[in-house]
């Protein structure tokens, strides 16, 4: 059963082959199988989610056409996302304890459609990171290789994905954080164009830049999830904008003939590994069997992103960060005399050091005098890498790009270097920062580690890049490779 | 302290709007909650939340803006200022550094060398911070979150006063200013309206501005005055002592009226401004703007003319009423009522119901009687069925007990004798009754006129309407001629 796609599931619970009970104890079965491995999941919700199944079935018995295509599909939700009766912490210490008193609006949008919640997914603390090593519940496994690094900061949901302990998990990116983990572990996973899913409740990293989306299996199950996930919310989240059609399932059905693909020339120069890019040749080739064409393109400023996206992302975090202050909730050093030396402690003891390294960062760049050398500057390239992109878009309709220079790390390869670290996300960095849409799907294996490829869409067109995705994946298997002991 | 400094004075005035809920949460304003009732997630800055502007908040400052002629900026943007405070949950406050919604501006003051324009540097919209209590525990501090988030317009004037009276002034016409355009209540002891003063000395008129003393968060006139005087005196005793002033925060102790240092320039923080990234810019449009100023509450300026010039009102009349919210309220409601001419309804609001309202120490809006009553009491006297006096009594009474005119009149029997045959009948008793005056009458003293009313009320118990007796009398003694 967890081989199924989330539409041969949903078909199978509307036939009645299956009820989502035994769906949700399956599942449940397997995160308590093989969570011990991986660590993939933070908190599990054993009982409340088979009462939920049990209530989904109760109504499928009364009223089957109420439900919509999702009711009694699981749902693994990253840790940064604010779910109710259960812990919600970002991985971090700082919030050791704290549950919220409400959802975030992608959560009751998935409940609404009938979604089981299942637990929490681990990742980088605060979402701070690309290798889920920097998480308070400890690292992250990679299921295709003990010794690799899931990716991150989704690292939780891809690996929980990826050894299909959930056919759905939420995930957020701020500079790759679904992509690059997709990627790592070979499944599919998109970051919508900025302002699709509202971002209330999804606990603030940067918040020009958060944008959360679903990680699945294939490109149809998240097209799925993503038309429930996205909402209009203008109540909760001034940067939430309305799209023409929240049906992205119903638009896989095109042919992708005629389809333009910009290959940037930054981006497919020079792998280290001649099979890497041979994965990508192969890909190409699949596409173009499919009648799509591909063309050249020149992005000259994407060079700069690294700079720019570490001064935007650690300004905003050192400002959205500061409300974990032990003050409300979250964690609270012992008795301590002066309200400074609260804060102090409370957050010396709270925060993992790649969080206080990004506090540290943008509380540095926005400093008086130094605001328009950093952050001022870096909007500045955002805007350059932003028309580079308005630039392609009138040749191409897709935007090819590989996920992460290489396959999945091993784990504590760059622990010790963060500026290496932090190279590891050129390729999904610029994406933010265009506000684009953007998944990875896996290609191929290198080593028996899953290769990733981003196709990057036209703001609001996640409909183009999902079809595209769709229509490999129709002629492709790699999306259905799992590894040897998760099968 | 000599008195040949020159003082300079800016003001930062923070006025609170008067939305239904706050500036970025749909938290309720009401004044006096308990502790933490109107606090929503987002005011106490829960993990997750995020701000959405109330653009209830925007149009009022509008409103601001095209009553001061201030520009109003087609661009805003809303930004962080990052400070630590346990009343300042998020560890930063949402204000307007980069785009301020209004730039400049004017506001006429009346000194006593006369009218003098103001000119105001920019305002911008801000959102108020929690409050810290110490009162329920010797060993632990309270945070109360009803104010956090609460609508702020920040009024930043240019340093264009030059004495603490001139700063009162233009408080005052500010405070003026925000009660009629409905934008804040203006309730200072409630800390609606808050004012931060910035003073200099300096040596004249043309020298450069000294270095500037900061005092914070002043919520009266009086204490207003009181700072500055203090401030001056404090400064210019450290000059002519030889000694520098340092640029510093300082706040006003009402007790002492002192003012005390609070925190130097090297305690100032650094707020590490960005542009908020949750709250994109927001555009104004001309058509929001036009609509705002279509429906603009009418200026006491506005007011003053038309009570003068449209309803014939004394100069003074016009502008006592104009000027004052609860006399101008209450005359524009009762006018509509059209129950009597509008000297008639002036000579009352400045009258009996000030007067009435100074001896209960209630506004008239507070007071049992409607304006209905109000209208009918009025509307009987302008008919001459009761005299101005006992007008007054009755009136008296329906602020006590609410009643309606015409039953106090009944119970107390003070209808008024406008029966010709039996006003007749009493001034032929009193000149019956007085032949030596009638004829000293006759033979010139015309003063006598005033003993024969007098006489001739005292006979009805006042309830005659003494113009009638008035013209009734004459006639009577014309005849006796």
């Amino acid at each position: 059963m967890h081989q199924y796609s989330i539409q041969e599931i949903a078909d199978a619970l509307k036939k009645k082959s299956m009820s989502s009970e035994e769906v949700t104890r399956h599942f449940i079965n397997r995160i308590q199988l093989h969570d011990p491995t991986i660590n993939a999941v933070t908190h599990l919700c054993h009982e409340e989610s088979i009462k939920q199944a049990k209530a989904i079935d109760a109504m499928r018995a009364q009223d089957a056409n109420s439900l919509g295509e999702l009711a009694g599909i699981p749902l693994l939700v990253k840790d940064n996302f604010c779910t109710t009766g259960m812990p919600t912490t970002c991985a971090s210490k700082a919030l050791a304890g704290f549950t919220s008193p409400y959802d975030a609006t992608i959560i009751s949008n998935c409940k609404k459609a009938g979604m089981v919640i299942l637990g929490k997914c681990n990742m980088d603390e605060f979402a701070m990171g690309g290798s889920n090593e920097n998480s308070a519940y400890g690292v992250v496994k990679n299921p295709w290789n003990n010794m690799r690094v899931p990716g991150g900061s989704s690292g939780g949901s891809a690996a929980a994905i990826a050894a299909r302990l959930s056919p759905a998990a939420t995930g957020s990116d701020t500079g790759g954080s679904i992509r690059q983990p997709a990627g790592f572990c070979g499944i599919t996973g998109i970051k919508p164009s900025y302002g699709v899913i509202s971002r209330y409740g999804m606990i603030a990293f940067a918040s020009s830049l958060d944008q959360a989306g679903p990680m699945a299996a294939s490109a149809e199950d998240c097209a799925i999830l993503l038309s429930s996930m996205a909402s209009h919310d203008p109540t909760n989240d001034m940067t939430s904008v309305k799209q023409a059609s929240y049906d992205y399932h119903k638009q896989l059905n095109k042919h992708i003939k005629g389809l333009k693909i910009g290959l940037p020339k930054q981006y497919f120069s020079d792998f280290g590994d001649k099979r890497y890019e041979t994965c990508m040749q192969d890909a190409i080739n699949e596409l173009k069997a499919l009648g799509a064409s591909f063309i050249e393109i020149d992005l000259p400023d994407v060079k700069h992103c690294i700079s720019a996206y570490y001064t935007i992302a650690p300004c905003e975090a050192s400002s959205n960060l500061a409300r974990f202050d032990g003050n409300i909730y979250g964690h609270r050093c012992e008795q301590s005399s002066t309200i400074e030396t609260m804060y102090a402690r409370s957050r010396s003891q709270g925060f993992g050091e790649e969080v206080k390294r990004r506090i540290v960062m943008g509380t540095y760049a926005l400093s008086s005098g130094y605001d328009n050398d950093y952050y001022q500057k870096a909007q500045n390239i955002r805007n350059l890498i932003r028309h580079d992109f308005d630039e392609a878009w009138q040749h191409v309709d897709v935007v090819m790009a590989p996920t992460a220079p290489s396959t999945a790390f091993k784990l504590n390869q760059f622990q010790d270097d963060p500026t290496k670290m932090y190279q590891q996300d050129v390729y999904t960095i610029p994406v933010n920062l265009a506000e684009l849409p953007a998944l990875s799907m896996p290609i191929g294996f290198v080593d028996k580690l899953p290769v990733g490829l981003q196709l990057i869409g036209r703001k609001w067109d996640e409909a183009t890049i999902l079809n595209c995705a769709h229509q490999y994946q129709l002629r492709t298997d790699w999306h259905r490779a799992t590894p040897e002991n998760y099968r | 302290m000599s008195t040949d400094w020159h003082v300079v004075i800016g003001l930062e005035v923070h006025a609170q709007l008067t939305t239904e809920s706050k500036l970025f949460s749909r938290a309720a304003t009401r004044y006096g909650a308990r502790p933490n009732e109107q606090s929503s997630y987002v005011d106490c800055a829960l993990p997750g939340t995020l701000p959405v502007l109330n653009r209830e908040a925007v149009k009022q400052a509008i409103r601001f803006g095209i009553a001061t002629h201030s520009t109003i900026q087609e661009r805003i943007s809303f930004d962080r200022k990052n400070y630590f405070y346990p009343d300042l949950p998020k560890g930063y406050q949402i204000t307007q550094h980069y785009r301020p919604i209004l730039i400049g501006g004017q506001i006429d003051i009346d000194t006593d060398e006369g009218a003098k324009r103001i000119h105001i540097h920019h305002s911008h919209l801000e959102e108020d911070a929690g409050k810290s209590n110490h009162e329920y525990s010797p060993t632990a501090t309270g945070i109360d979150l009803n104010r956090a988030g609460m609508p702020l317009l920040e009024i930043v004037s240019e340093p264009e006063m030059r004495s603490p009276k001139e700063a009162v002034a233009y408080i005052k016409a500010l405070h003026k200013l925000i009660v009629f355009l409905e934008i804040c209540d203006g309730n200072m002891q409630e800390g609606s309206m808050r004012v931060d003063v910035n003073i200099s000395l300096r040596k004249s008129e043309d020298a450069p501005f000294g270095t500037k003393v900061e005092i914070k968060n002043i919520n009266s006139f009086k204490f207003v005055e009181k700072a500055l005087n203090y401030e001056i005196m404090r400064q210019a005793d450290i000059l002519e002592s030889g000694g520098a002033i340092v640029q510093e925060t300082r706040l006003f102790n009402e007790s002492t009226g002192q003012t005390e240092y609070m925190r130097g320039k090297e305690d100032a923080h650094d707020y590490r401004y960005h542009k908020d990234p949750d709250i994109p810019y927001i555009d104004i449009d001309e058509d929001t703007i036009e609509q705002i100023r279509q429906n603009m509450p009418e200026s006491p300026q506005e007011k003053q003319k038309r009570y003068s010039d449209d309803l014939k009102l004394s100069d003074y009349d016009a502008r006592v009423i104009s000027h004052d919210k609860d006399y101008a309220t209450l005359f524009d409601t009762v006018i509509n009522e059209d129950c009597c001419q509008a000297k008639t309804l002036a000579n009352w609001i400045l009258g009996p119901i000030s007067e009435q309202s100074n001896k209960s120490s209630t506004t008239f809006h507070d007071c049992p009687i409607t304006i209905k009553q109000l209208a009918k009491l009025l509307s009987m006297l302008e008919h001459n069925k009761i005299s101005n006096n006992n007008a007054k009594v009755i009136f008296e009474k329906m602020w006590s007990n609410g009643d309606n005119p015409e039953d106090i009149i009944k119970s107390e029997g003070l209808e008024e004798i406008n029966d010709i045959e039996k006003i007749t009948a009493i001034i032929d008793d009193v000149l019956h009754a007085n032949p030596k005056q009638v004829e000293q009458f006759l033979n010139g003293n015309h003063k006598l006129i005033g003993f024969f009313v007098g006489q001739v009320m005292k006979q009805g118990q006042g309830k005659v309407n003494p113009k009638v007796v008035n013209d009734i009398l004459k006639t009577a003694l014309d005849k006796r001629k």
